[in-house]
């Protein structure tokens, strides 16, 4: 057990870190001239798609290069590493793995430049958690494929340009993972209708999909016709290390004590109140053992072992912290806390509140809690699947 | 950075679970647990000799100069298996003697303790139950150079079968006025007396002090020093009871998750139903990241002593309260017979009451984590 860096390893941070200090516009300056040219100088230096091999444009690097990137980009607030980030995220990474040398041509590069913005087109009305369900078809038309149906919950579908869709192209099969296929869809093919989705808070941020005789050409299958279960599920559990989200849970525990500071609770400030300062310390916690528990499975994946379903451990904690949190920002403000905005009233300009109404997008995107608790039992304690 | 144990690590763990499994299954803590002394004498004195007593003693005064996250491997095992036997005790007692003794007093005491011949304890507690210097009130009247003890502690673990207490005593009226000092069973004026624990595997008792003389050679660092050690020492039995605590976790979670694949009821071994399967997973996700947590603490522990406490805190403040939930879940998923006496699930619950509270409990572990973290 060592927590310190390898001198190779400190080399690298103070690397990163000497770039940050010359290259990272402060947060007021941030305008979109500043985060253009953020984007052209992280891309130069190769840190976009850092951990995708150089062959493809990556910056090809380890796996512990990678987490001490984010954990010093999180830690300065830096912008994002990339601006494509369905594309960084799983979509490059299943291309890599599963895509013909022409398709890696055609999209990698512009995924690594930020010209591609994509959208996922898995989730279906009747579709879910139980995702493998999914009816949305496609039937082989000469060389193309024609889509028919619906996909919904769809991240930024109304202004991505393209979609990674699973579609099913067998229904005769014994498992529902097969006879479904990946397909790469550009979004302004005749049949696709987009229809934004209002959220809790009062933006769109997700939409509905429908597909009516929507043509795509056979050369934008990825992955072999029947496979796109395994091209997708390999694409999710490319596992990202969840160190960003560490640093953000941390940054909003930061500004919640100072809400603690500034909100009063019968006369006194709310950082006085035991219960409040018992729940602060609790979320802390649970931060840091998210923290320290990637570090553990970092350390598991270094050694080469293959990391089982342990990253569901990390989802669920997120889970419970995004909604506390949220929560306890909320009670601290007392009656404010039942108020959306108002001058003198609010704190922050209503910050807390939008967050209060933010969590499902990360809760339940992804594999809701309660399917993270199947598969911890299922999976690691061998209890019978559901 | 590596956040795992090393191959010598893993090998210690399996040699000190085979060695449990062998000696020591629920069967035999059961028969030790019934006996009047409550600990497996034998067994730790076999333990003793293959060097896990003094793991974290130094090896000039025979230990073995490990660390303590070493020590966490071997007690996440001897929790793992219930075992009853004043390891933590003695290693604590051993620790304070090392931090605060003088050469002479580390030379005559650490080898027997290492060698499992003289059993040491803390005695700290008292009716207050307070974790500060205000906590420590039993009276150390001065005579010259020595001190005479009047008073109480309470909660001292393995009270009965230990041969030297580590006494916290009051030597003067400003708050932080703490001393320590060791006292040898038999002392004229000291009385020890077994309190009835709900675990039978750990032992408390109270200790009676009848003006017992303390020579100036017994004195446990210059008087009034000692609050900073006592401090250190809360830090350290922390991270021991909740390395047991671990171990112990572990086993209850085994115990219920075989029995959930086990016990059929409409049809259905229990574990597929997601009122069973689900507790089950949050039981997982806490024992691992309590884990995490603690590994970290032991290394601070090994690595910067002084700074430990706010990881020490997070690893016993989310134990204390979740062990406790896990032993009741433990009876619980297991419905009536889990409730009986026969079976092993009621040893699993009792052991975390007593975690619950030793070296402070989630309240007082999160107000410290609130204060460190700037509240």
């Amino acid at each position: 057990m060592d927590f310190n860096l390898s001198p190779e390893e400190e080399a690298f941070r103070d690397e990163v870190r000497a770039f940050l200090d010359e290259n990272l516009p402060s947060e007021p300056e941030r305008d979109l001239k500043a985060l253009a040219e953020w984007s052209r100088k992280v891309r130069e230096k190769r840190w976009v798609g850092f951990s995708w091999p150089k062959e493809v444009g990556g910056g090809g690097g380890s796996l512990m290069q990678q987490v001490l990137l984010k954990e010093e980009m999180a830690k300065r607030k830096a912008p994002p590493l990339g601006t494509s980030f369905m594309g960084l995220a799983w979509v490059g990474p299943a291309i890599i793995q599963y895509g013909t040398d022409e398709q890696k041509r055609r999209f990698i590069p512009d995924i690594l430049d930020g010209k591609l913005q994509w959208c996922t087109g898995y989730s279906e009305p009747g579709s879910g958690s139980d995702l493998a369900s999914l009816q949305c078809k496609a039937v082989r038309d000469g060389e193309h494929y024609v889509v028919n149906g619906q996909k919904i919950w769809t991240s930024v579908a109304m202004w991505a340009k393209w979609m990674i869709l699973l579609v099913r192209t067998h229904s005769d099969v014994s498992a529902k993972h097969d006879g479904i296929t990946c397909l790469l869809v550009e979004m302004n093919t005749p049949g696709i209708t987009v229809r934004p989705i209002r959220n809790m808070s009062g933006s769109s941020m997700f939409a509905e999909v429908f597909f009516d005789g929507v043509r795509v050409p056979v050369e934008n299958r990825l992955g072999a016709e029947g496979e796109g279960w395994k091209v997708t599920v390999s694409a999710l559990a490319f596992e990202r290390s969840s160190i960003s989200e560490v640093y953000g849970l941390a940054r909003q525990l930061d500004g919640i004590k100072d809400l603690a500071k500034r909100c009063t609770r019968g006369g006194r400030p709310a950082c006085e109140d035991p219960a409040i300062r018992r729940r602060i310390a609790w979320a802390d916690v649970r931060i840091e053992a998210m923290r320290l528990n990637g570090m553990r499975f970092l350390t598991k994946q270094l050694r080469g072992e293959p990391l089982g379903s342990e990253t569901s451990i990390n989802k669920l904690l997120r889970a419970g912290l995004e909604i506390e949190l949220g929560e306890l920002a909320i009670e601290m403000q007392g009656s404010c806390g039942a108020l959306m905005k108002g001058e003198g009233l609010v704190p922050d300009e209503g910050r807390w509140q939008r967050f209060a109404l933010s969590w499902p997008e990360v809760v339940i995107g992804g594999g809701t809690p309660n399917i993270q608790r199947n598969i911890i039992a299922e999976r690691v304690l061998g209890l019978p699947k559901d | 950075m590596n956040f795992g144990f090393t191959e010598e690590q893993e090998l210690l763990r399996a040699e000190v679970r085979k060695f449990l499994d062998q000696n020591c299954a629920l069967d035999e803590v059961r028969k030790i647990a019934a006996t009047p002394e409550g600990v497996a004498k034998p067994l730790f004195d076999r333990m003793a000799e293959l060097g896990w007593v003094g793991l974290t003693l130094p090896d000039r005064y025979g230990g073995i100069g490990l660390g303590w996250v070493d020590l966490v491997v071997v007690l996440e095992e001897t929790g793992r298996t219930l075992f009853p036997s004043p390891l933590i005790a003695t290693v604590l007692g051993a620790t304070a003697i090392g931090l605060a003794g003088s050469e002479a007093q580390q030379k005559r005491w650490l080898p027997p303790i290492g060698a499992g011949r003289s059993i040491a304890t803390l005695a700290l507690l008292e009716a207050s139950d307070r974790l500060d210097p205000a906590g420590i009130a039993l009276a150390g009247k001065r005579d010259g150079a020595q001190f005479y003890l009047r008073g109480e502690k309470l909660f001292v673990m393995d009270a009965g079968t230990a041969d030297l207490f580590v006494v916290a005593f009051r030597s003067g009226s400003a708050d932080e006025d703490v001393s320590m000092a060791l006292v040898e069973r038999g002392a004229p004026g000291l009385v020890v007396e077994g309190l009835d624990t709900m675990d039978e595997t750990k032992r408390l008792g109270r200790v009676r002090f009848d003006d017992v003389q303390v020579a100036r050679e017994a004195l446990l660092g210059p008087p009034g020093s000692a609050w900073p050690v006592i401090a250190r020492l809360l830090d350290y039995g922390a991270v021991a009871v909740t390395a047991e605590a671990i171990g112990a976790a572990e086993g209850a979670l085994d115990l219920t998750v075989r029995y959930a694949k086990q016990r059929v009821q409409f049809d259905e071994p229990i574990g597929r139903f997601q009122g069973v399967k689900h507790p089950l997973a949050e039981h997982y996700v806490e024992i691992e990241s309590v884990k995490s947590l603690l590994y970290y603490a032991a290394w601070m522990l090994d690595e910067q002593p002084a700074e430990a406490s706010l990881a020490v805190s997070r690893a016993k403040a989310w134990a204390s309260d979740a062990f406790a939930g896990l032993g009741i879940d433990t009876v619980g998923l297991h419905g009536g017979i889990g409730y009986t006496w026969e079976y092993d699930a009621q040893l699993y619950l009792k052991r975390m009451k007593w975690v619950r509270a030793a070296f402070g409990d989630a309240s007082w572990h999160l107000e410290r984590v609130a204060a460190l973290g700037g509240l």
